[in-house]
C-alpha cells in the first residue's frame, strides 16, 4: 500500500482534513497534538492528595471475578491505609470490564490515543508491541524516572518472564505471570486403550499412534489440538506455535519471520494427519464455542488427550470453581510434555516444546500523579498483594519468592514452573504479530476445511507478506 | 361443511399450529434454564430453584444496570419519538424541497453510524464534547442512529392519517400547536407507542456505544453487563446468564404487553379516512 | 395538489422549520459528523493500534480498489446478497404477509398469542436472543434436534447460512406482520367480499384485490427490513462469521477486520462500500415507489 504521509508532525493532517469534516478534523488534529507534550515524571510528585485509578478486564461477579476482588479489598483499601500512614490521601477506583478481549483492548487504545483514561491499565503480553509503537504506553523510566530500576522487585522476576512487559529493549510495565503449555491426558481412557499411565510421547507419530489406540473407544475424541480462527489466539497459543517449535522453528527469528517453510507446512501436515485419520472433531475446531465444548468434553471424559495451557487446570477442570469442573481431576488427569516432531527436531535440538505468555500492568504515559502511580504499581507487585491476589490458590507468578512458597502445593503448576518454563518460548513481542497470529488461525482453517497443507501455507505467506507490507522480512527456507 | 372447506379449515389450524411452534420453541430456554438448579443449553423440565437469581444478586453490578439501562433506553425512546414525531409531522404536512432525498440520505448514513468502524470517530466526537463517562453522551449517539428510521416509518404514518380533522379544527380556530395536540396526537397514538417500543427496544440492546463511552461501572447498562458473564477462557456461566437474560428482557416485555394493551400496537391509526 | 392544501393544520413553512429543526440538529451532530468522519477514515490506512495509529498514511481510494479485488470482500457481499433476499425479501415478507393475512379471520385469543410470540421475538435484546437460539441450535441436546429426531447434528457448522437466515426471519418478521395488517385493514372490505363472491381464490384475491392497495406499504417494508438486514450484526452473536467464513456477512466482515485485525481504515472503506450498496437498493425501490404513481 503506498500513501502520503498525512502527519510527519502532529500538525499538518489538519489541512488536509479541514473543509472535508471540519469538526471531525479538529478533534482527530487535538488528540494528535497533546501525543508531542510528555508530562514531567515528577508531576505532583509531592501532592497531598492523590486520585489514581486502575483498569483490567475483570468484573466482580463476571469475569476474571478474583482479579477485581482483589482490587476491590485489598490493593485499594491496603494502598489507601499505607498513603494515609504518610499524610497522603487517596482516592484509588477500578474500573471494571470483564468482556471480550479484544473489544477490551480497543477500549483502552481509545482511552490512551485521547490521553486519558486509567492510570494503571493490565495489558496482555502481546499488545505491548503495538501500544508502545502507536505512543499509548512509554518506558517506565520516561514515565516515572531512573528510579524505576530500583525497585526490589525486579531480581525476582526472570528475564524470560521480564520480557512480557517490554518492548525494543524497554520496561513499559511490571508482569503479572506466565504460563506453559502441555498435553493433558485422561488416565481412564488411557487404561481402557491399553496406554500408559505415565506416558510421555517423543514424537508427533508417538502422539499419533496414541490416538489411533484412542480412536477405539466408542464415544472419544482421541485429541484436540485447537486449530481453526473461531478457537483465536488459543489456536496459535496451543495448536499452531508449540508444534512449530517442535518443527525447529520459531515464528520469528533473526528478524525474519516464517513463510512458507518446511517447518510451517510439516505443521499443516500434521493437523492434516490427525484430521484424516479422524482422530480430532472438526466441528470442535469450527464452532463458535467450540474451545469450551472441548473443555466440557474433556471434564465428561470425552476426549484422549488436549492440549492447553496451565489455565487449563486451574480454572477450568478444577474441581472447585472450575468452568467445567472435574471431580476425578487430580486421579483421573495425567500431563505431559508436548513432544517435538521427532527426538531432538525441536529448537535448540530439544525434545520438547511448550509455549509461554502473560500479561502485566502498565502505567498510562499522561497519568498526573506518575510518582505515585508508580508506588501503586509497585504495591500491587509486591510479595504480600500477590500472596493475597492467589488467596491461597496455586498459579505461576513473575515472581520466584512468591512462587517458592506457592507452586510446590500443586503438582502440575510444579511441572510447568520446574520442567516446562525452562524450555518454553515466547512470542514476540511486536506490533505486526497479532495480524501473523491471524494468518497462522487462517491456515488451519484452511486445512481443516480440505485445503492441502501446500495450498494453505502458500495463502498463509501471501497474507503475511500483506500484513508486513513486502516480503522482505519473510523466509521461505 | 364441504370436504374442500374442511380441509381448508384443517390446512389453517396446521399453518397456526407450525407458525406457533417455531415462534415459540427458541424461546422455551429462556423460561425452564433460569429456574433449574443446573442449567445446560437442553430444554428439560426444571430442578425448581431460584438460586441462580440469589447468586446473580451478589454481582455488584447486575441490578444496578437494568437502572442504567432504563435511563439510557428511555432517555433515548423519548428523545425518538418526541422529535421523531415532530419532524415527521412537518415532513408530512409541509412540503421541504428535496425531503426525499434528506430522509433516505440519513437512513443510509444510519447504517454506517451502528457499525463498528465508526466506532474511532463516535469516541472522539463524544471525547471532543466532553461526553465520555456521560449517560447524556450515550443517549444522544443512540438517538442519532435511531431518528431516521423512526422519523421514515412515522412520516409515512402521518401521511396515512386524515388531514379533514385538522381542517375542521382550523376552521373552528384551533392554533396549529393545538391541533397538534387535541387532533393529530390522539389518532397518531398508536403509530408513536410503537415507534416508542421500537426505540426502547433497539437502544435497551445496545452494547457497543455504552461500552466505550462509560467508564463508571455504577453507570453500565445491562446490555453491558449481559457480556461479563463469561470465564477468562470465554466460558458461558449459564445460571448467571440465563437468571440475567430473564431481568434483562423482561422490562422490554412488559412494556410491550403495557403499551399493546393501552393504545395497541400498530401501525394505522384509529380512525379511517 | 398544491402546497397550501397539503398543509392541512396551517403549520407554514417557519413552524415546519422549528418541528424538524431538534431532530435534524441531532442527527447532524451524532450520525452525519461521525459517518462522514468514517468515510474519511476509509481513505486512510489508519489502525488502532501500531505505527499506523501513531502515523496514518492517506491513501485515498487504495483501500476501495484494494476490498473490490480482496476474495473476502467479494464472499462476504454474496453472503449478504443471500442473506437479505432470503431472510428478509422472501422471508420476512411472505412470513409477514402470510400471518398478517391468516390472522384476520382467527380467533382473537389464537390471534394474540400468535402476534405476541411473534413480537416477542422482534423485541428481546440480541444478546438474549442469540443465547436462546445457540441453546435451541446446540448439537448436544438442542431442542431442535430433539424435535426433529437429528441427535448430534450441529445445524450452525452443517448448514451455518440456512441457520442464520430462519434465525433472522425467525427474529424480524414482526415488523412486515405489523406493517401488512395495518396495510391489510385498509383493504375496503366491499372489494374483498365481491372478489369473493365471483369465487376468485386467496392467491388472486391478493393478486388483484389486496396488492394494488397495498402496493406502497409492501415497497415501504422491503426497503427497511432489506436495509436492517443488510446492516444486522445479529447472525455474530450465533456463528462469530463462522465456521471458516461462511457466515460472514458483511458487518461481521468489518467487525472481524476492524476489531480483530485492527484495520480500522479497511473496515471504515468498506463501510462506505455498503452505503454505496444500501444507496442503489433504495434507489432501486424509489424507482419502483414512483411507477406506482
Amino acid at each position: 500500500m503506498t500513501g502520503v504521509p498525512l502527519s510527519s508532525s502532529p500538525i499538518p493532517r489538519r489541512s488536509i482534513l479541514i473543509g472535508t469534516v471540519g469538526m471531525a478534523a479538529a478533534a482527530l488534529a487535538s488528540c494528535d497534538k497533546a501525543s508531542s507534550s510528555t508530562s514531567s515524571t515528577s508531576a505532583n510528585a509531592t501532592s497531598r492528595t492523590v486520585t489514581l485509578s486502575i483498569a483490567a478486564n475483570a468484573i466482580s461477579g463476571g469475569k476474571s471475578s478474583k482479579e477485581a476482588d482483589w482490587f476491590a479489598k485489598y490493593v485499594i483499601p491496603e494502598f489507601i491505609k499505607a498513603q494515609q500512614a504518610k499524610g497522603v490521601t487517596a482516592t484509588v477506583s477500578f474500573q471494571p470490564s470483564g468482556v471480550d478481549d479484544e473489544q477490551y483492548k480497543s477500549k483502552l487504545a481509545l482511552d490512551l490515543k485521547s490521553k486519558s483514561g486509567a492510570d494503571i491499565v493490565s495489558l496482555d503480553g502481546i499488545w505491548v508491541g503495538e501500544f508502545a509503537q502507536a505512543g499509548y504506553i512509554k518506558p517506565l523510566k520516561d514515565v516515572v524516572g531512573s528510579s524505576v530500576t530500583s525497585w526490589e522487585g525486579w531480581s525476582q522476576i526472570p528475564e524470560a518472564v521480564q520480557a512480557n512487559a517490554a518492548f525494543d529493549g524497554n520496561t513499559f510495565g511490571i508482569p503479572a505471570g506466565t504460563d506453559g503449555r502441555v498435553l493433558y491426558f485422561n488416565k481412564k481412557l488411557f487404561a481402557q486403550a491399553g496406554l500408559p499411565a505415565n506416558w510421555q510421547p517423543t514424537s508427533w507419530t508417538d502422539l499419533i499412534s496414541a490416538g489411533e489406540k484412542l480412536a477405539t473407544l466408542s464415544g472419544v475424541t482421541p485429541l484436540q489440538i485447537d486449530a481453526g480462527t473461531a478457537m483465536g489466539e488459543a489456536t496459535t497459543m496451543q495448536g499452531f506455535l508449540p508444534l512449530l517449535v517442535g518443527a525447529g522453528q520459531q515464528i520469528y527469528a533473526n528478524g525474519k519471520w516464517q513463510g512458507n517453510t518446511q517447518a510451517v507446512r510439516d505443521v499443516l501436515t500434521f493437523y492434516q494427519a490427525i484430521l484424516a485419520k479422524k482422530l480430532e472433531d472438526s466441528t470442535l475446531q469450527l464452532a463458535a464455542k467450540g474451545r469450551d465444548e472441548s473443555f466440557g468434553a474433556f471434564a465428561q471424559g470425552k476426549i484422549g488427550v488436549l492440549a492447553e495451557g496451565d489455565y487449563f487446570w486451574r480454572s477450568v477442570i478444577n474441581p472447585n470453581g472450575g468452568d467445567a469442573p472435574m471431580a476425578t481431576r487430580d486421579s483421573d488427569v495425567g500431563w505431559a510434555f508436548i513432544p517435538a516432531m521427532a527426538p531432538g527436531k525441536g529448537v535448540g535440538g530439544a525434545d520438547y516444546a511448550s509455549m509461554s505468555g502473560g500479561g502485566g500492568y502498565f502505567l498510562n504515559p499522561s497519568t498526573p500523579y506518575p510518582q505515585q502511580a508508580w508506588e501503586l504499581l509497585t504495591f500491587m507487585s509486591s510479595k504480600a498483594a500477590i500472596l493475597a491476589r492467589l488467596d491461597g490458590a496455586a498459579q505461576v507468578t513473575a515472581r520466584k519468592d512468591v512462587n517458592s512458597e506457592v507452586l510446590s502445593k500443586d503438582p502440575l503448576l510444579s511441572f510447568v514452573s520446574q520442567k516446562v518454563l525452562p524450555l518454553t518460548h515466547y512470542r514476540p513481542g511486536l506490533a505486526v504479530y497479532p495480524q501473523v497470529s491471524l494468518a497462522l488461525q487462517q491456515a488451519t482453517a484452511d486445512v481443516v476445511s480440505g485445503k492441502s497443507p501446500a495450498d494453505a501455507a502458500t495463502a498463509y505467506q501471501a497474507a503475511l507478506v500483506k500484513a508486513l507490507g513486502g516480503a522482505d522480512q519473510v523466509t521461505t527456507s | 361443511m364441504s370436504p374442500q372447506a374442511f380441509l381448508r379449515r384443517v390446512g389453517f389450524v396446521l399453518f397456526l399450529a407450525v407458525v406457533t411452534a417455531f415462534w415459540a420453541l427458541p424461546m422455551l430456554w429462556l423460561v425452564t434454564a433460569p429456574f433449574d438448579a443446573h442449567p445446560g443449553l437442553t430444554v428439560r423440565w426444571p430442578e425448581w430453584t431460584l438460586d441462580n437469581f440469589r447468586r446473580l444478586s451478589e454481582s455488584p453490578y447486575a441490578f444496578s444496570s437494568l437502572r442504567n439501562s432504563v435511563l439510557l433506553a428511555g432517555g433515548a425512546m423519548i428523545l425518538v419519538t418526541v422529535f421523531g414525531a415532530l419532524a415527521a409531522y412537518a415532513l408530512s404536512r409541509v412540503h421541504v424541497p428535496g425531503r426525499g432525498a434528506i430522509l433516505y440520505g440519513m437512513l443510509l448514513l444510519s447504517s454506517i453510524v451502528t457499525g463498528t468502524a465508526a466506532m474511532v470517530p463516535i469516541f472522539q466526537l463524544m471525547f471532543t464534547l466532553g461526553l465520555i463517562d456521560d449517560r447524556t453522551g450515550v443517549i444522544l449517539v443512540l438517538t442519532g442512529g435511531l431518528l431516521p428510521a423512526a422519523i421514515f416509518v412515522l412520516k409515512d404514518f402521518m401521511d396515512a392519517t386524515p388531514r379533514s380533522y385538522e381542517e375542521s379544527a382550523r376552521v373552528f380556530g384551533a392554533s396549529p400547536t393545538q391541533v397538534l395536540r387535541h387532533v393529530v396526537l390522539p389518532i397518531a397514538r398508536p403509530g408513536l407507542a410503537t415507534i416508542a417500543v421500537w426505540a426502547l427496544v433497539n437502544a435497551w440492546g445496545d452494547f457497543l456505544t455504552a461500552y466505550i463511552l462509560l467508564r463508571d461501572p455504577t453507570k453500565t447498562p445491562a446490555g453491558v453487563v449481559m457480556y461479563t458473564f463469561y470465564s477468562e477462557g470465554g466460558q458461558a456461566n449459564l445460571p448467571l446468564i440465563s437468571a440475567f437474560s430473564v431481568l434483562y428482557a423482561l422490562p422490554v416485555v412488559v412494556l410491550y404487553i403495557f403499551v399493546s394493551r393501552r393504545y395497541g400496537f400498530r401501525f394505522h391509526g384509529g380512525i379511517k379516512s | 395538489m398544491s402546497d397550501r392544501a397539503a398543509d392541512a393544520a396551517g403549520l407554514g413553512r417557519p413552524r415546519a422549520a422549528a418541528f424538524m429543526a431538534p431532530a435534524l440538529l441531532l442527527i447532524t451532530a451524532f450520525l452525519v459528523v461521525p459517518a462522514l468522519w468514517t468515510l474519511v477514515l476509509g481513505a486512510t490506512n489508519y489502525r488502532l493500534t501500531g505505527l499506523a495509529a501513531a502515523n496514518p498514511q492517506f491513501v485515498g481510494t487504495g483501500n476501495i480498489t484494494e476490498a473490490l479485488s480482496d476474495p473476502g470482500f467479494g464472499w462476504s457481499l454474496w453472503l449478504t446478497l443471500l442473506f437479505v433476499l432470503g431472510s428478509a425479501i422472501f422471508g420476512q415478507s411472505l412470513a409477514g404477509l402470510s400471518l398478517a393475512w391468516s390472522l384476520r379471520s382467527a380467533p382473537k385469543v389464537v390471534k394474540a398469542v400468535v402476534e405476541t410470540l411473534v413480537l416477542m421475538a422482534w423485541i428481546l435484546p440480541s444478546s438474549v436472543v442469540a443465547f436462546l437460539w445457540v441453546a435451541y441450535l446446540s448439537r448436544h441436546g438442542g431442542t431442535l434436534n430433539a424435535i426433529l429426531q437429528t441427535p448430534g447434528t450441529d445445524w450452525l457448522i452443517q448448514h451455518p447460512m440456512a441457520s442464520i437466515i430462519v434465525f433472522n426471519i425467525w427474529r424480524g418478521t414482526a415488523f412486515s406482520m405489523l406493517l401488512f395488517s395495518a396495510a391489510l385493514s385498509a383493504v375496503p372490505p366491499s372489494q374483498m367480499e365481491s372478489a369473493r363472491l365471483v369465487g376468485a381464490g386467496t392467491l388472486a384475491q391478493l393478486r388483484d384485490v389486496v396488492f394494488p392497495h397495498i402496493r406502497g406499504h409492501v415497497l415501504t417494508n422491503t426497503l427497511l427490513i432489506s436495509l436492517w438486514t443488510f446492516n444486522d450484526f445479529t447472525p455474530y452473536l450465533l456463528t462469530a462469521g463462522g465456521p471458516n467464513h461462511a457466515t460472514e456477512i458483511l458487518p461481521v466482515f468489518i467487525y472481524n477486520r476492524a476489531l480483530y485485525g485492527g484495520e480500522l481504515g479497511y473496515g471504515s472503506a468498506i463501510s462506505f462500500l455498503m452505503l454505496i450498496i444500501n444507496l442503489v437498493i433504495a434507489l432501486f425501490y424509489v424507482r419502483l415507489l414512483r411507477e406506482r404513481r
